[in-house]
């Protein structure tokens, strides 16, 4: 395999502190060298001038709908919008039909990543059976067939004394069990955020508190157990604020919020816009503001895009009909720049740390930094260039977004995966 | 016929391709319908009840819910504006059989129809339908959203009977965080200056309904007391079930308008209800049938406000793309 030379570009690495102008030497798929000037020596060029040079980005939360739904998705168009997106490791979520609960599952889902071949696919598998809250699935058979962590995402482990037991028997695995935290009563028939808008619009609402219930519950069963919790997609500021005291406490609990949660709220339902429907509900300006301040402080770890993509006949639908989701592998980036780092609430490589070296504190495996010897999983981000989303255009099946006809910040002009240039 | 003149002589113009809410009206253009409405009441007084204002017009009515006295009213509001209406719902249809409504609609649309009358379970269906349907959309209910032609009715109500609307006091009394009357009287109150109380248990007021301009109380005798209308609505017998009240009886003791309740009442207090009337839960039977009771007008009112309604956004000019 050819070596490669990445000439010219502004390194961003948290993992190894590095935020300046540097080559990259890139030989037989990973990092063989990171200098402020590498002579070529037959490595193939690539002219990175201006550009921003940043690891491949991770995506703990990805809804890939295969099995089951391969008219919203399928393994392959996901790691295309991936891609798109700048990341190189997805996470596949396991609210698929049949649920990635058993082995032949999870072998099947990383086999198509593998044909694909272009983006590492990792495979989040259920805590119970089918999902369904009853009984726990085999976590050896599942963490041996290479699952990363476990979730019931899409619905909560709502049973106490069932998640009790779950975090205890996870610690044999040392691997987080991820917590689609909502209280099912409290959020039961409801579409969107309980607030001003729901009133207006006459929707049901889903209260902040049926997430923060359960964030407050699972905490006291991390503290009991010792077990890691990982709360996914927060959306509250209660929530943020539990979380932030447990890690005081030196608890085992991490968390991820989306792009959507961080910049946009419940006003953006307007006149029932579907694509505005998502679970959790956008919530208010206050739980926005609460969101980014609990990226700030690291109280919240990791950006996640639960990229959770439906066909275009279900989202044009009244609004209780629609699917929850929004298609965000493609504008997560673009996004966060627009508008974390353009404000100045994050700095370039805060904001890439929370998208590639602490979601692999998380899931573990390679990736998410620069450093020599690392697999050469790399994005290449032009952060001056903008341009404006049009959701018929996404590679994801899912064309829908509440970021339509918005103009963002940093455009992916390169991605490569074990050194090799895969996309965009 | 004197409609055409009548409408033109007033400052504001309809302009709107649909009717979806009273939310996104302006005080001028609710008067305006009550104003045309004024002028068709008469219609129905006449021997012969029809004039030819929508001849060669098409209306359906699209009714995803079931409706009696709302599907009734605009059907004879049609006729009487001698348009043609085709009555569709969901048993014995392609409703029923998994179509979804936008292809239903698709479906009408090449029939060429110019009105649709729509009435859904779901908010936000008509404005689902308005956006991508050439026809008018008039909204006939939609989940706990708004029903516009009600509050209108209401509003037609009050003030043929109080010569104005303007500084009364108006409460609203009971499941308000289901009602879609609720929400289209408290955007037409408020906008034509009236001032609004909502009274109800906690469990039936929506979050932030202050928010909206309206005063709110627990209690309904300072509801009551003051009032020049008071406006019930329907409890539904699911409340129950959601645990929103322990018991329809608890809900009479405490919310109930029994005639000893009136007592506290100014003595020219207009009661209204939107139909269909629970008696003896949100109101005796002998309130409901008294003298202070105007339930049976609202219905006659809601004809005349149907076909003002139908009359003006038949006239407006269809646009294909208008921002709701």
């Amino acid at each position: 395999m050819a070596k490669v030379l990445i000439k010219g570009g502004h390194v961003v690495d948290p993992a190894s502190g590095r935020d300046g102008r540097s080559d990259i030497l890139i030989d037989r798929g990973k990092i063989a060298a990171v200098q402020p000037s590498i002579p070529a020596n037959g490595a193939k060029p690539l002219d990175a001038t201006g550009k921003l040079v940043v690891p491949g980005l991770i995506d703990l939360h990805t809804h890939l709908r295969e099995p089951g739904r391969e008219d919203k998705e399928t393994v392959e168009t996901g790691c295309a919008a991936a891609l798109r997106g700048g990341f190189t490791t997805i996470c596949a979520m396991p609210n698929t039909t049949p649920a990635i609960d058993h082995r032949g599952v999870v072998d099947l889902i990383h086999q198509e990543g593998r044909r694909c071949g272009s983006v590492s696919v990792r495979v989040v598998g259920a805590i119970t059976r089918g999902r369904l809250g009853k009984e726990l699935t085999d976590f050896g058979e599942l963490f041996d067939a290479g699952c990363v962590a476990l979730s019931d995402d899409g619905d909560a482990v709502s049973d106490g004394f069932l998640m009790r037991r779950a975090l205890e028997y996870a610690k044999v695995f040392n691997r987080p069990l991820i917590q689609h935290a909502e209280d099912p009563q409290l959020a039961a028939g409801g579409v969107m955020h309980e607030g001003l808008v729901s009133t207006t619009l006459g929707l049901r609402g889903i209260p902040s508190e049926a997430e923060s219930v359960l964030v407050a519950r699972d905490i006291a069963l991390a503290e009991l157990t010792g077990g890691w919790i990982h709360f996914a997609h927060l959306s509250s500021e209660g929530s943020v604020e539990l979380i932030r005291q447990a890690k005081r406490r030196g608890l085992r609990v991490t968390c991820e919020v989306t792009p959507h949660h961080l910049s946009l709220t419940h006003e953006a339902v307007g006149e029932f816009d579907t694509s505005a429907k998502v679970n959790p509900p956008l919530r208010t300006e206050q739980d926005r503001l609460a969101l980014i301040e609990g990226l700030r402080d690291g109280t919240i770890d990791c950006i996640a895009t639960d990229h959770a993509p439906h066909t275009d006949w279900e989202k044009e639908a009244d609004f209780d009909s629609a699917p929850f989701g929004i298609s965000g592998l493609e504008t997560a980036l673009g996004v966060c720049v627009t508008t974390l780092v353009e404000p100045g609430l994050l700095t370039w490589s805060q904001l890439i740390g929370k998208l590639s070296m602490n979601p692999v504190k998380i899931v573990g495996g390679d990736g998410g930094t620069l450093s020599v010897g690392a697999a050469a999983d790399i994005a290449v981000i032009d952060p001056t260039a903008t341009w404006t989303v049009d959701p018929k255009q996404f590679i994801s099946k899912g064309r829908h977004s509440p970021f339509a006809g918005r103009t963002l910040a940093g455009v992916v002009v390169k991605v490569l995966r074990h050194g090799v240039e895969v996309g965009p | 016929m004197t409609t055409t003149t009548d409408a033109h002589t007033q400052t504001a113009r309809w302009t709107k391709k649909d009717l979806l809410g009273l939310r996104e009206l302006s005080a001028e253009e609710i008067r305006l319908i009550l104003h045309t409405a004024g002028s068709f009441r008469e219609i129905s007084l006449r021997p012969i009840k029809k004039v030819p204002a929508l001849r060669g017009k098409t209306v359906v009515n699209l009714f995803f819910e079931p409706s009696t006295r709302t599907r009734t009213s605009f059907e004879l509001a049609a006729k009487r504006l001698s348009a043609d209406i085709v009555n569709i719902s969901p048993q014995g249809s392609s409703l029923s059989k998994g179509e979804t409504v936008l292809d239903t609609v698709r479906n009408l649309e090449a029939l060429k129809v110019d009105v649709l009358v729509i009435r859904h379970a779901a908010a936000g269906v008509p404005h689902l339908i308005a956006r991508r349907a050439a026809a008018s959309v008039i909204n006939a209910g939609d989940g706990a959203h708004e029903h516009p032609t009600q509050a209108l009715l209401d509003l037609f109500t009050i003030q043929e009977k109080k010569g104005r609307l303007e500084g009364l006091n108006v409460s609203i009394i009971g499941d308000i965080a289901h009602s879609r009357v609720a929400r289209s009287n408290i955007w037409g109150l408020t906008k034509l200056g009236a001032r609004v109380t909502v009274c109800g248990p906690p469990t039936l007021l929506p979050a932030q309904v202050d928010q909206l301009g309206v005063a709110v109380t627990h209690e309904l005798e300072s509801a009551i007391r003051g009032a020049d209308v008071l406006m019930l609505l329907r409890i539904q017998h699911e409340r129950q079930e959601a645990m929103l009240v322990p018991s329809l009886r608890e809900f009479r003791l405490r919310y109930g308008i029994t005639h000893g309740r009136l007592s506290l009442a100014k003595p020219d207090i207009l009661i209204m209800h939107p139909g269909p009337v629970n008696r003896g839960v949100e109101i005796d039977s002998d309130v409901a049938d008294g003298p202070f009771s105007v339930i049976l007008d609202q219905v006659t009112n809601g004809l005349a406000v149907r076909m003002a309604v139908l009359y003006l956004v038949s006239g407006a000019p269809k646009v294909d793309e208008e921002e709701a």
